[in-house]
């Protein structure tokens, strides 16, 4: 990229898995006040534009930043809505502020899973003339996944248990996640079986929460943080729809969606170069086969690096040091959060921090078994072509 | 923006209440292959797809990924997004800015909806705050007869006035191949028309349509080495007001109105000062006739509360000093996520002279379009032949 965009705030809401005392609106606005609070922005002052990413069917609400147009500061103003995942809400941003149009970007993302039913909004994402009706949601869509992916590359259910002891554990440290808990192999390997092999403990749990943050322009950004992160590269890529289309195995999409991150940010030894990876383990097995599709380690050896301890906070490339979206992350505000939690290791400022994060890779992704896929890699320093 | 973008091809579906032929995947891909031959492409050459429509009106979630073949997106880089009945100009606006941000130089832009596969009205009611305002909601219509209602107790405009913007609009659309009312009717068949909400008549609302619009934006380089007759895309604006307000309705009042704001906005970006005179066509969305009287006051076409005089006076027919719709518009062909995008199409054939029987006849230089969302925002694009005026 020749022209920089850093991220200057970041805020998020506690996560539960209700909160029963506070609207959609009064729940954005929670991270809003605070995101302003902390970078002293004031939005008819400072704010260019916003971004929000939610749902209607999730929402229950047709047109669903309706529910969030005035704690956004849409009125009189710019606001426009992703409706996919948080990261590429934060893709999106960046490319308001490269065209030139935009200089200071809030974006925002919000979901009350409390307040509906995941396996109806799910089953709505599949096509409505040939598998929604065989009652499919994510979760048993992901149980095909994990299965083709477990048996062509020999993953065993004792390693994929050990990214659910990780990120539970990492998650006891994250003041935001809710779900942290100390939990061994052996209670993971008998957590009852939602859609065999996933197990009600492999599956990101049902949470309300909002995260939002501040994309800036170079000029900007230096004038509102002296520790931004820095965005050096964003890609995304489009698998095919129908599983039949797929080797479930494979992850073309992240693959394509690394590789264009990866170009922008001249990185080419993704496992050297990156020192903290914050990804999308909407279900546990996704883990390891985003981290193969992220370039980390060679196909199917996600598997045994888990196991050495690499990817542990303390191992040499920690995934996950948040807790993950397995810590309590409410669904499409999951990437966003993967992206602030990644911008605030780079900025030095999570509350899981890692020694020395000078390049961290956030990837979020939308509709099943990860079809869609954003890369977003944040740099301490800002490098430009 | 940091580079210049232009239109540098697009398509649309034939609009019809009923379209049993294709489903919504087939539906989109026409728009997508006749987007690809008018700009002498193929997926090949396109870098990245952008697609939206209204998830909740056909009850499916993330189309984008379902429809990542009929789109192809397959392998590629895009997105969805969503912002209600502008949905078609964001798309736009967000290719644009894809174009200018510099990482890819040929985007694909997709409106669309398949109406027939849901219930429109009742999932617009669902506008409306859930608490307060769905019990009063009475969808599109309920939105548009308070307006209407205001428009005539304040400026003594007649039924009448808002006939004539139907028939107008019935009467271009006869004209332009792809709408979807095609209907030679007159003043006294409006008047006769069933009552849905008093003012508003079944003639004064737009049809429920299946369509969908698809165009490709480019870099410079890309226009002036591919593309004839590329189409400048030279500004563009969003607005909104806050949502579950009521009074914005009331067509009198002072309060800042999106609309307006987002006139001023644009034309303080161009330098603008007289628009009827500085465009040479106007495709606006008027879901409703009332819509379209406002639109022209809320435009600067003419003085507040006058509007009407200019329908009356003929001034925004196809031949008419200042054109407004002469593709049948919102009231002709209503396919939600195509029908904000449709309106920068038709604006940017005008600008190429491409539209046929219901070209404007005039040089057209500079195009303006509106949105409408949740009826209570916009988006604004200015196009223009030429970069240098």
């Amino acid at each position: 990229m020749t022209e920089r965009v850093a991220i200057v705030g970041v805020a998020q809401t506690r996560f539960s898995p209700k909160r029963a005392e506070v609207n959609v609106g009064e729940m954005a606005y929670e991270a809003i006040e605070q995101v302003l609070q902390e970078t002293g922005l004031e939005i008819e002052r400072d704010i260019s534009n916003a971004v929000s990413c939610s749902h209607d069917i999730w929402d229950g609400q047709t047109i669903s930043d309706i529910g969030i147009t005035d704690v956004i500061g849409g009125h009189l103003r710019t606001e426009e809505k992703m409706a996919m995942d948080g990261a590429t809400a934060v893709y999106y941003g960046a490319i308001g502020i490269l065209s030139g149009e935009f200089d200071c970007t809030l974006v925002l993302a919000h979901t009350k899973m409390s307040q509906t039913n995941r396996n109806i909004v799910n089953n709505t994402a599949f096509d409505p003339l040939y598998t929604r009706m065989l009652g499919f949601d994510f979760t048993s869509a992901a149980a095909l996944q994990a299965r083709r992916y477990m048996s062509v590359y020999g993953i065993s259910a004792e390693q994929v248990a050990r990214v659910v002891m990780k990120n539970l554990g990492n998650a006891r440290h994250n003041p935001v996640m809710h779900n942290g808990r100390d939990l061994s192999l052996d209670e993971i390997l008998h957590a009852p079986m939602i859609a065999d092999p996933i197990r009600s403990v492999d599956v990101a749990p049902d949470t309300d929460g909002a995260v939002a943050l501040i994309l800036a322009s170079e000029e900007r950004a230096k004038k509102i943080s002296a520790s931004p992160a820095w965005i050096l590269g964003l890609g995304t890529c489009y698998d095919a729809h129908y599983l039949g289309d797929r080797d479930l195995a494979d992850c073309m999409a992240l693959e394509k969606a690394s590789a264009m991150a990866y170009r922008m940010a001249e990185i080419s030894e993704p496992r050297k170069q990156i020192d903290l990876v914050e990804l999308g383990d909407e279900f546990s097995y996704q883990e390891l086969l985003w981290m193969e599709g992220l370039g980390l380690c060679g196909r199917g050896e996600a598997g045994e690096m888990i196991e050495s301890g690499f990817t542990a906070s303390t191992g040499e490339l920690p995934v996950n040091a948040s807790g993950g979206l397995l810590g309590g992350v409410p669904v499409n505000v999951a990437g966003l959060n993967r992206v602030a939690e990644a911008a605030l290791q780079v900025m030095g400022r999570s509350g899981v921090q890692i020694p020395d994060v000078d390049i961290a890779v956030a990837q979020g992704h939308s509709g099943f078994c990860g079809q869609h896929q954003c890369v977003v890699v944040l740099g301490r320093e800002a490098r430009s072509r | 923006m940091k580079r210049k973008v232009a239109i540098i091809g697009g398509g649309q579906t034939y609009h019809a209440s009923r379209r049993h032929d294709v489903n919504q995947g087939e539906m989109v891909n026409e728009a997508v292959r006749a987007a690809l031959d008018d700009a002498q492409m193929t997926m090949d050459d396109v870098d990245a797809v952008l697609l939206g429509n209204m998830e909740f009106f056909e009850g499916c979630h993330m189309t984008d990924c379902w429809l990542a073949d009929a789109t192809g997106a397959y392998g590629k880089p895009g997105l969805k997004i969503t912002t209600g009945g502008t949905v078609g100009a964001t798309e736009v606006v967000a290719g644009a800015h894809h174009v200018a941000s510099g990482l890819f130089d040929r985007v694909l832009v997709i409106g669309f909806e398949k109406q027939e596969e849901g219930d429109s009205s009742a999932i617009l009611s669902g506008v409306a705050h859930p608490l307060y305002g769905r019990s009063l909601a009475g969808a599109a219509v309920g939105y548009f007869a308070m307006m209407g209602a205001s428009y005539m107790q304040a400026y003594g405009a007649r039924e009448e006035h808002s006939a004539m913007v139907a028939v107008k609009a019935r009467q271009n659309a006869r004209k332009n191949p792809y709408a979807h009312l095609k209907l030679d009717i007159t003043i006294q068949d409006v008047l006769a028309s069933k009552m849905l909400a008093y003012p508003i008549r079944l003639m004064d609302m737009c049809p429920t349509s299946n369509g969908a619009c698809a165009m490709i934006l480019a870099d410079e380089k890309t226009a002036k080495d591919r593309c004839k007759k590329p189409v400048w895309f030279r500004a563009a604006e969003t607005a909104h007001n806050e949502q579950f307000e009521l009074t914005w309705r009331d067509v009198t009042t002072t309060k800042p109105i999106f609309s307006r704001v987002c006139a001023d906005k644009l034309y303080k970006k161009l330098g603008v000062e007289n628009p009827a005179a500085f465009f040479d066509v106007f495709e606006i969305y008027e879901p409703a006739t009332w819509a379209e009287l406002v639109w022209y006051e809320d435009l600067g076409l003419c003085k507040r509360g006058e509007g009407f005089r200019l329908i009356e006076e003929g001034k925004t027919e196809i031949n008419g000093a200042i054109p407004v719709n002469p593709s049948g518009g919102v009231l002709s062909t209503n396919a939600i996520g195509a029908t904000a995008m449709l309106r920068v199409w038709e604006a940017a054939l005008q600008i190429r002279g491409d539209a046929g029987e219901h070209q404007v006849p005039k040089d057209v230089n500079w195009a303006l379009t509106t949105a409408y969302g949740g009826t209570n925002w916009t988006v604004m694009t200015a196009l223009s032949k030429e970069w240098e005026d």
